[in-house]
């Protein structure tokens, strides 16, 4: 049996990884990878806590966690693949169109 | 035998994860989390979700790291290969990351139940069968709701990534 805080650490790990790519890196695809692996880090808490009370709601959660990131990503790529063709940068510092 | 396995995936996943984050080219980048993907299905199967890994690796392996290489091949990478990654660039952001990361080990570690290994509740019978049954009968309205989602996302992107039209 695999104790329940092996999985909540191995979250903790990846979930500040994936923190650390999407706040250190400038590259707009490799923030967007590491938001991926942030999200697939909390599935994994999610499964691990369904698994220790036996409940299913956690894997139900996880399957809604995983429909949301599709559609998050496929309109991330497409804003992505928009801003490219208009601005041709790939570093999330220049683009400051919105003055943010 | 399970902790064997759950150690060997979460080293092997924690080791591609810091590769997402270090590589320079974003091709290994996105590479490495398809292993990072395929490491954590085998977790889920070792937590006891086999149906999650199987949707994980259909979505994350099969569906969205494709999206990911198609547009890193339309689009022209040379110049942004060629930024170097610099961790201490960014003092605030690092110092954040230093706290979150030792808040939620302390958490984690201070909590009462850090030994516990058993699960305070078994369940018996199909579980595949169960999850399908609690999802579409009590989970119904969050389904569709998912599902319209998903319907907006594909004409949102398909909108997004068109041409300038006049």
């Amino acid at each position: 049996m695999i104790p329940l805080s092996w999985s909540i650490l191995l979250g903790v790990v990846l979930f500040v990884i994936g923190a650390a790519g999407v706040l250190l890196r400038r590259n707009i695809l490799v923030v967007l990878m590491s938001l991926e692996l942030l999200l697939n880090s909390v599935n994994i808490n999610f499964i691990a806590f369904g698994r220790y009370y036996a409940d299913f709601r956690g894997q139900i959660f996880a399957i809604f966690v995983i429909a949301i990131t599709a559609a998050e990503v496929a309109v991330a790529l497409g804003i992505l693949v928009a801003l490219v063709r208009n601005k041709s940068t790939l570093k999330v510092d220049d683009v400051t169109m919105m003055k943010g | 035998m399970d902790q064997g396995f759950f150690l060997l995936f979460a080293t092997v996943s924690v080791i591609t994860a810091l590769t997402v984050v270090l590589a320079r080219n974003p091709v290994h980048s996105a590479l490495a989390l398809m292993a990072c993907f395929l490491h954590i299905s085998a977790i889920f199967v070792l937590l006891e979700a086999p149906l999650l890994a199987v949707i994980q690796i259909f979505v994350y392996v099969g569906a969205i790291m494709v999206l990911f290489l198609f547009v890193i091949m339309m689009i022209d990478m040379r110049e942004a290969v060629l930024q170097r990654f610099l961790p201490g660039g960014n003092l605030p952001a690092l110092a954040l990351l230093c706290l979150l990361g030792i808040e939620m080990l302390v958490l984690v570690l201070w909590s009462d139940r850090i030994s516990a290994t058993a699960p305070v509740a078994t369940r018996d019978g199909d579980d595949v069968r169960q999850l399908g049954t609690t999802l579409f009968a009590d989970y119904l309205l969050p389904f569709e709701v998912a599902s319209v989602i998903l319907l907006a996302a594909l004409v949102g992107a398909i909108v997004l990534a068109r041409k300038e039209w006049e």
